[in-house]
């Protein structure tokens, strides 16, 4: 009824090549950004806006990051964690060596670190494929997480082995570190994650998203239609890092406060593998879904005893939360093999015809 | 632009034969292990002809086209591309220097729109750099727009304007097969080599096909090579033909010579050694 | 450093001839153990092209199982056979739940829900088993739990546990099994069929539910067998369940539809990793046991992309 494109005529290429060409869905975007931006923050109260919507944005980043790798660029990679630790450690060193130049800039350059070692570990995908290249994303994994553990430089030679986070203020407000207001948090977080969900998707509507595609889709008619698999493969893997390495050190700089080697391990590389494959491979808006479903499903589960005053053991509730989501990850997989991203184009569609199906 | 063109109506200042050299394989060997796919085959391909190869299954015309762009390197054997000669084509030099192809099994990107499988076409012809494109408002937008409208062309020229926006997994074949010339005309060739463009079509459909195939030769210029089993087609369309029969050549000539060639009608009907 | 690197630790082997063959048969037993739960998850790929996550947890998972029942009052022996059965209904249930809907998806998806599967039933042994690691009944089953010291030149002496014996004797009882299984019966060749291609073998006849149920059953044997030896040498415990990623470069190593390339690639790993890390890796700081594996994986996917066995890979166009 309110969803129907009937009357919006394109009249330019540059119309009909824009992200949201469709009104309704500009409007959507409006309406979804100033939840975001406005009303999330004059309603919520502390506990959502850290347990839930910071986390939920940090893990939709590195889901984002994910994407371009193995959803757009086809390359599975079991190593995020490992590269989104990489950036936290990386911007932990910077605040210490740089500790007067601002918390956000090192940690947008952070990224770049874990670009450099996602694109080495990247290099053998010229000759490996599919669930080979799993092999060297794990080995990745675990020699990182094993460099986090044994060089002392990392951390600062600190006692516990961990990284905590310098207390930094932007403009007067404290921005990272303990005292940080969870409201000042979230707002950091969410302009980043904005920022950097709408530069992605640029790139992936254009020329390098779609030689990504073409790698994906067939890889050897692309290198017959003069694409460069290493030079494009690489840079997926850069930019793939890149976004993960950044989404790796807002996690522990605007959500975790410290971090341990344990933070980034397999088990993170793994839920956000999930977010990506439930969300839909190669759609930005189902990282966010994924993510959604990913993180916030288990603390719903969490809350649901509390609210039916059933008194079982918290190990209890959760190990059954794990039940769950595997179960859940399965049954969606059943349904759309092709994530919440298909499903909600599916809905669009059906939404067009409505109420005339036929 | 849809006029239909019939070999007749060309203007033919010369004999194909006589034409300016594009392309030449002398004395070309493949072999994989132990098994030998192509022996000692030498042929050329001259400016604006339409040339095709022709041959029973496994013979090696495939393979043929594959070492001419790059895919698989000879063995034994020189390539001369436009006057350079060369022991083996890589796949982004003969790409970028204005080889094109289709390929036998549709080698479309299946998860990409028609529009996106045409554009991508054009990959090599887009230059603005990573950090353009992350801003796209500006010089990587009108990049964008100006190869659309090129693409467009395309488009129009191949009749697929109603299946711009769907994704090419979901086209019946003989569709995927035009939207896969169309790929391979957005790279504007110079040498087109189309593997067996029309295998599995119906009469119509061929008929389009042959027509389109004409068309890019007649009013683009450029010069195709092609792979066909239907011999009617082959002898309407085509210039010259080469004969492979186990990785060898065994005629080569204009459709009339091939025809009444004697190793020609033995390899295809069989002959009793 | 070149001289700690290039030249001590060989002189060192020379010198603790004794110590050498200790540190040669952790390898040996280590690998057993690899080549072991490579041979689980090679079982399903040969059968259905998927790539099991889970096999780590179904060990888990087995030995929990047993161990629990005992833990209950069931006598060993009892028990033993009733979580063949639990692995026997764990297997037709995968089948009817997840697999059969999933027929003819994409590898990455089948992957996933095999990962899916692996919360499941992490969830599931710890809801049921509890988290703490348990002992395995070693002695309880009848396994040999001595050991045995061999004296080796004039004060060296080599330490071989009867548990590392037994493990070894069945690991090459139950490949030998599998080869004959696999090879001249009539379901190993309908689960070659089904490897290859999953609609053209349903178009021959071959039924894939019932040759899935039948490779998830005797994957969960392998990894009942698995979890009673690796059980044995440690606790049984969800830490397994990293472990069992090392079948990866096992597999990549040996292939993922060899089964002496499982053991094979399993041996080399095993002896690698335990070697390097006496010998090379107190010179970084240690504990590179946890990534060696891969790297070593890593290597040779650079220089023999198709594994050990495979042939040489032509694309085709």
């Amino acid at each position: 009824m309110f969803y129907r494109e009937a009357g919006q005529f394109k009249t330019s290429y540059e119309a009909d090549q824009a992200l949201f060409p469709i009104r309704q869905d500009k409007i959507g975007l409006g309406i979804i950004l100033l939840v975001a931006f406005v009303v999330i923050p004059l309603t919520a109260n502390d506990f959502f806006l850290a347990s839930v919507m910071i986390p939920f944005l940090v893990f939709s980043l590195a889901a984002i990051g994910l994407n371009v790798l193995t959803g757009f660029c086809g390359q599975l990679s079991l190593g995020t964690g490992a590269f989104m630790g990489v950036g936290a450690y990386a911007a932990y060193k910077l605040t210490t060596i740089f500790p007067d130049v601002n918390v956000i800039f090192l940690v947008l350059v952070s990224g770049f670190f874990s670009a450099a070692i996602g694109a080495i570990f990247g290099l053998p995908s010229l000759r490996i494929k599919g669930l080979y290249l799993a092999v060297t994303t794990l080995a990745a994994q675990f020699f990182l997480e094993w460099c986090f553990i044994r060089i002392g430089w990392l951390y600062n030679y600190n006692a516990s082995g961990a990284i905590e986070i310098p207390t930094r203020e932007m403009f007067g407000v404290i921005i990272s570190g303990a005292e940080a207001t969870p409201l000042a948090r979230y707002f950091v977080v969410l302009t980043i994650t904005v920022l950097i969900a709408f530069l992605i998707a640029n790139v992936l509507r254009g020329r390098i998203g779609r030689s990504w595609m073409m790698i994906r889709d067939m890889d050897i008619a692309a290198e017959l239609m003069g694409i460069r698999p290493l030079q494009t493969k690489l840079m997926a893997f850069a930019v793939s890092s890149y976004v993960c390495g950044v989404a790796g050190a807002m996690m522990v700089f605007f959500w975790l406060n410290a971090a341990e080697p344990s933070s980034y391990s397999i088990t993170l590389s793994f839920q956000i593998l999930f977010m990506v494959i439930l969300g839909g491979l190669g759609s930005v808006g189902g990282a966010f879904m994924g993510a959604a479903f990913i993180w916030i499903l288990p603390i719903v589960l969490r809350a649901i005893p509390n609210m039916l005053d059933v008194d079982i053991g918290a190990e209890t509730v959760e190990h059954l939360a794990f039940m769950v989501v595997g179960a859940l990850i399965i049954f969606f997989l059943i349904v759309e093999p092709h994530g919440f991203a298909r499903l909600w184009q599916i809905a669009k569609q059906k939404l067009r015809v409505w109420p005339f199906p036929y | 632009m849809n006029a239909i063109v019939t070999k007749e109506s060309l203007p033919e200042p010369r004999p194909a034969s006589e034409r300016e050299l594009l392309l030449r394989v002398d004395n070309v060997s493949l072999s994989f292990g132990g098994v030998k796919a192509i022996t000692d085959i030498s042929f050329d391909i001259r400016k604006g002809e339409v040339r095709a190869i022709i041959g029973p299954n496994g013979a090696g015309k495939t393979s043929m086209l594959n070492v001419i762009n790059g895919f698989y390197h000879p063995q034994e054997g020189t390539i001369t591309w436009r006057g350079e000669v060369r022991r083996k084509m890589r796949p982004y030099e003969a790409a970028s220097q204005g080889i094109a192809r289709t390929f036998q099994n549709v080698a479309l990107f299946k998860g990409m729109t028609t529009l996106d499988n045409i554009m991508s076409g054009r990959s090599l012809k887009m230059s603005r750099n990573f950090f353009w494109q992350l801003l796209w408002r500006g010089p990587a937008e009108r990049e964008e727009i100006e190869h659309r409208r090129k693409v467009e062309e395309i488009i129009d020229f191949l009749e697929i304007q109603a299946i711009r926006k769907t994704p090419v997994g979901r086209l019946p074949y003989g569709l995927q097969k035009r939207v896969e010339l169309g790929r391979a005309l957005a790279m504007e060739p110079e040498l087109l080599l189309l593997d067996e463009p029309m295998a599995g079509m119906n009469l119509e459909e061929k008929e389009d096909m042959s027509r389109f195939i004409l068309d890019v030769n007649s009013e683009f210029g450029t010069t195709i090579a092609l792979i066909e089993h239907d011999m009617g087609v082959v002898m309407d369309l085509s210039d010259r033909v080469v004969v492979l029969d186990y990785g060898k050549k065994i005629a080569d000539g204009t459709p009339e010579e091939v025809q009444a060639n004697q190793a020609v009608i033995d390899a295809y009907l069989g002959v009793s050694h | 450093m070149l001289y700690d690197i290039f030249v001590d630790p060989f002189v060192q082997m020379y010198q603790m001839p004794d110590f050498f063959l200790q540190v040669l048969w952790e390898g040996f037993v280590a690998g057993i153990l690899y080549a072991l739960i490579a041979l689980g998850f090679v079982l399903i790929f040969k059968a259905s092209g998927v790539f099991n996550f889970a096999q780590g947890i179904m060990v888990v998972f087995a030995g929990l199982t047993l161990v629990g029942l005992h833990e209950n009052g069931v006598p060993a022996y009892l028990a033993l056979i009733l979580t063949i059965g639990v692995m026997a209904v764990l297997a037709y249930g995968i089948e009817r739940i997840v697999m059969r809907p999933l027929v003819n998806q994409p590898d990455i998806i089948l992957l996933m829900a095999t990962i899916g599967l692996t919360y499941f039933l992490i969830g599931f042994g710890e809801l049921i088993f509890g988290g703490e690691p348990k002992r395995m009944i070693t002695e309880e089953l009848g396994l040999p739990t001595g050991s045995t010291a061999f004296e080796f030149g004039e004060r060296g002496l080599v330490i071989l546990q009867h548990i590392d014996i037994a493990a070894a004797v069945i690991a090459i009882l139950m490949v030998g099994a599998l080869a004959v299984f696999f090879n001249k019966t009539r379901i190993g060749r309908a689960l070659r069929a089904v490897a290859d291609d999953h609609q053209a073998a349903l178009s021959v006849g071959i039924s894939l539910n019932q040759i899935w149920a039948i490779v998830w059953f005797a994957a969960g044997l392998v990894a009942l067998a698995t979890g009673i030896m690796w059980g044995a040498r440690s606790d049984v415990s969800f830490a397994l369940e990293i472990i069992a990623f090392k079948a990866l470069p096992v597999l990549i190593l040996g292939g993922f539809t060899s089964i002496p390339g499982a053991i094979i690639g399993g041996l080399i790993i095993g002896f690698g990793e335990k070697i390097a890390e006496l010998y090379w890796g107190g010179l970084v700081g240690g504990g590179i046991e946890s990534w060696f594996a891969y790297i070593i994986a890593l290597i040779f996917l650079l220089f023999r992309p198709q594994g050990l066995f495979g042939e040489k890979i032509i694309e085709r166009v």
